[in-house]
């Protein structure tokens, strides 16, 4: 055998990379086997980004299916709830390009929380079915109640409601929510000439 | 002479100070009204103690924290509250906030104020708790409530005590005439803090553009172990970290507290406010203003009570509103436009600026960044603004985050050396809080993700229980019918079953009429009661009759069936004690019963007997029999022309009749063929 080698040096070549080969792919048959990745890693991150409204705007019964739908190649542009920058999201996460959002599915809207009218409501609670996050409370014939923490504005209460009792109430700004607004970008057009400007003649003057 | 560091950047705006100085501090009285907003500091708001139409007293709580980092409100003067509803405050957001509104009654009544321990005596918590009682919050403009700043965590050790004197903000000369007025205020007022906190290290420091201030503290400070540290003027060396900068040389890490680098830092007026809160059982319910600017004949410093409108506190200054066109609270740099002239005085308002339009001109517009460096240059936390300016236009957040956003103390050095008038901390200051919404809004995302699976998990769970239940329910009857078809040939489950039933239902009955006699007794119970219903029911019946009722009928018929019954149990009774004994073992009544055994053992007989062929065939000839029958009717309907529901019924019968009888005879056929 030795001999047989010796006398070709070729053969021992060849069998030398058929011997890494095997290693190698030994190695990397075991790791795959061993250190499998459970679930799929680009659905979770796309999953992270989505708002978590649970509306089904987009087609798919929440934002977990939406996401290992993106995962598998759908398109980034059908969530409303998430908007211009959830788009944008998506798109630097997974280097695609940004789209503008798809009508179809909805437009951007403020966010807005359920509110039932309670004298209204006959308690048969088809909106505590409908509701993805169970953020209404109340029982067969007693009134609901949102809690308002919870809702996530998605507007899957209002349809099945019999009586038509539940108001989407856009979120009021509060002092607590209210922040500076950027400054206008119409005042960031350079102006050559200052004293065109109404302000600066008032102040010349 | 301690050694003064220098921190990067910083500019140099034109002081304005000298104007608001002339004066002493004047009082600004009481006026009408008194405006409290509940949210006067960071942190929760407070929550009313009172209600309308109360009278409160001088100091009076009259509203409580809620939360460890709040503080209470309380009454500046007493009076009348006459409203709690919303109003507008000072913020830039010009939106409305939940306020205390107190209608004065100009006594000024105090509230009888508890005699004050000696500090020196009280544990630290107790001293910690009359200061937030005392709804002392940061006074030099953030508001961050003083009790927490102060609750140093167990294990850090504070080597430096900074006492911020400096009012680096051009205009505003509060904390100055503070520090001239009342420096022995401040003085017994630090001695509260170092008992607290036990530094190794007391300096106030205090820029060198107030030269009576320092002299007035260093004469309070003789014999104390308080050191006042002069130190160049420059903006904004009133940062928190740029004063620890100049003043100690450590940098406060990005993202730290000063208490990190074993700092603490406060300002001369919240510590006149702790000094009075512990030495006088005063809380926080007036604070030193500075009020001016060119549209003022009389700018100076107001002692003036928390609540009162600012339009009340600029007449007594000479306001001149032909020449304002706009209000500012704070200083030029760090302030912001009041939406209102009525908005009242906070714990925070440490200045109100009426500036003339030549001494505070709108800003010009903006113009393209030209990158000349100068706004990193002038950048006191050492950014790269004009990198940030990038970025924030992009809205790249997270690039913003990497470059240290959150460092930015907001102070405007940037926005004033800019040649291009770019308002670059507008964009910060927006970034900033767009970046902390979106963290806020991520944070609920989560929740709901949480919330979303937890309900899925739910249903699935529920789901899966019932499809459980119901393969169990399949498995049980599987072996049932598997225990019946295994018993078919030689005994009859069910109907032995059925019989055992009854056996023991029999048994069951003859236990109770086992002495023969209960029987008989019932029986003759019921002839009695009977009998007696018949009497009253027939009483009745007279009676009606009599008065001529309209229930005569009716009567009538209820005493035709008590007599039926009467008759029937008496019949019963003498059949009873005429075969003498009850019956006992077989009962004619089991007659039935056994009869339907015999008849259904006789039906299972025959059907064992027959083949499944056969079997078929029967079933066919049935289908068939009523197939002709349903037929029959439909016909029958039809001619009479009855209502349409029931011919379409019918008609449907027949049809589905027919398709019975055809796949019966398939089968038949399919049988036979094989």
């Amino acid at each position: 055998m030795l001999e047989l080698i010796v006398q070709y040096p070729l053969l021992s070549a060849l069998l030398a990379l058929v011997s890494l080969g095997a290693v190698f792919g030994a190695v990397l048959g075991f790791a795959a086997v061993r250190f499998k990745t459970e679930g799929n890693p680009i659905a979770d991150q796309v999953n992270e980004l989505l708002p978590q409204t649970q509306c089904g705007q987009c087609g798919f019964p929440g934002c977990r299916p939406y996401a290992e739908a993106i995962a598998n190649g759908e398109a980034i542009n059908k969530c409303p709830p998430g908007g211009e920058a959830g788009i944008q999201a998506l798109a630097d996460l997974l280097d695609l390009e940004v789209i503008p959002l798809d009508e179809e599915h909805g437009e951007e809207k403020v966010k807005a929380v359920a509110f039932i009218r309670e004298d209204e409501c006959i308690g048969c609670t088809k909106c505590i079915q409908a509701c993805p996050v169970d953020a209404i409370l109340g029982a067969a014939k007693q009134m609901h109640t949102v809690i308002a923490s919870e809702c996530t504005g998605c507007d899957l209460c209002l349809e099945p409601c019999p009586v038509d009792c539940i108001d989407m109430i856009p979120q009021q700004e509060t002092l607590q929510s209210w922040h500076w607004p950027l400054p206008d970008p119409a005042s960031r057009e350079p102006q050559i000439i200052a004293t065109d400007n109404d302000q600066s003649q008032d102040r010349a003057a | 002479m301690r050694k003064i560091f220098d921190f990067h950047g910083g500019i140099h705006p034109p002081e304005n100070k000298l104007q608001s100085l002339a004066l002493p501090i004047r009082d600004a009285g009481i006026p009408p009204e008194l405006v409290l907003p509940l949210s006067q500091h960071i942190g929760a708001p407070a929550r009313p103690v009172v209600t309308v139409g109360e009278r409160v007293l001088k100091g009076q709580m009259i509203a409580e924290p809620l939360g460890f980092v709040s503080v209470p409100v309380h009454a500046p003067t007493s009076g009348t509250i006459t409203a709690i509803e919303e109003r507008l405050i000072a913020h830039p957001s010009g939106l409305s906030a939940m306020c205390i509104v107190i209608a004065t009654d100009g006594e000024d009544e105090w509230v009888t104020v508890p005699p004050t321990a000696d500090y020196r005596e009280m544990p630290p918590e107790h001293i910690l708790e009359h200061i937030r009682d005392a709804g002392i919050a940061g006074m030099g403009g953030a508001g961050f409530p003083a009790a927490v700043k102060l609750a140093t965590r167990p294990g850090s050790e504070v080597t430096t005590l900074i006492i911020n004197g400096t009012e680096c903000e051009p205009y505003i000369t509060a904390d100055d005439i503070l520090m001239r007025e009342r420096p022995e205020r401040i003085i017994a007022g630090i001695k509260i803090l170092q008992h607290l906190l036990k530094p190794g290290a007391t300096l106030i420091g205090v820029e060198d553009n107030k030269p009576e201030a320092i002299a007035a503290l260093v004469a309070a400070a003789q014999g104390s172990s308080i050191e006042i540290v002069p130190f160049p003027t420059k903006y904004p060396s009133g940062g928190e970290k740029q004063l620890i900068e100049i003043l100690t040389g450590k940098q406060v890490p990005s993202g730290g507290l000063p208490l990190d680098v074993g700092v603490i830092c406060h300002n001369t007026g919240s510590v006149v406010a702790i000094h009075d809160a512990l030495c006088k059982g005063r809380p926080l319910i007036s604070r030193i203003t500075t009020v001016t600017g060119d549209a003022l004949r009389d700018p100076g410093n107001f002692e003036v009570l928390l609540g009162t409108p600012m339009s009340y506190l600029l007449v007594q200054a000479g306001y001149q509103a032909d020449k304002n066109h706009r209000l500012v609270m704070g200083g030029p740099m760090m302030g912001f436009t009041v939406p209102d002239a009525n908005v009242p005085i906070v714990k925070t308002s440490n200045c109100l600026l009426a500036p003339t339009d030549t001494e505070l001109p709108p800003p010009p517009p903006a113009q393209a960044c030209i990158r000349c460096g100068m706004c990193e240059q002038a950048c006191p936390a050492s950014l790269l603004p004009q990198q940030m300016f990038w970025f924030a236009q992009g809205k790249e957040f997270e690039k913003l985050e990497q470059h240290n956003l959150f460092d930015c103390i907001e102070c405007g050095a940037c926005s004033w050396v800019c040649p291009s008038n770019i308002p670059l901390v507008q964009y910060y200051r927006a970034s900033k809080a767009e970046i902390l919404q979106l963290r806020q809004e991520h944070e609920r995302a989560e929740q709901s993700r949480i919330r979303f699976e937890a309900r899925q998990e739910r249903i699935e769970r529920q789901e899966a229980e019932k499809v459980a239940k119901r393969a169990a329910r399949k498995k049980a009857a599987e072996e049932r019918a598997k225990a019946a078809a295994a018993g078919g040939s030689g005994d009859v489950d069910p109907i032995q079953a059925a019989i055992d039933r009854a056996k023991t239902k029999k048994a069951a009955q003859q236990a109770g009429a086992d002495t023969g006699v209960s029987e008989q007794e019932k029986l003759e119970k019921t002839v009695i009661t009977t009998r007696r219903r018949l009497e009253t029911a027939t009483a009745k019946l007279t009676q009606a009759q009599a008065d001529g009722s309209d229930l005569v009928a009716a009567l009538q018929t209820g005493v035709d069936k008590t007599r039926q019954k009467l008759e029937a149990a008496e019949k019963a009774l003498q059949a009873l004690s005429g075969s003498g004994t009850p019956s006992s073992g077989e009962d004619p009544s089991a007659d039935p019963a056994a009869a339907a055994i015999a008849r259904a053992r006789a039906a299972r007989a025959a059907d064992a007997g027959l083949s499944p062929e056969e079997k078929a065939r029967e079933k066919l000839k049935g289908l068939e029999q009523r197939l002709e029958k349903t037929r029959a009717r439909l016909a029958e309907s039809r001619s009479i022309g009855e209502d349409q529901k029931i011919v379409d019924a019918l008609a449907s019968t027949v049809i589905r009749l027919e398709e019975k009888v055809t796949e019966t005879r398939e089968q038949l056929d399919t049988k036979a063929g094989a």
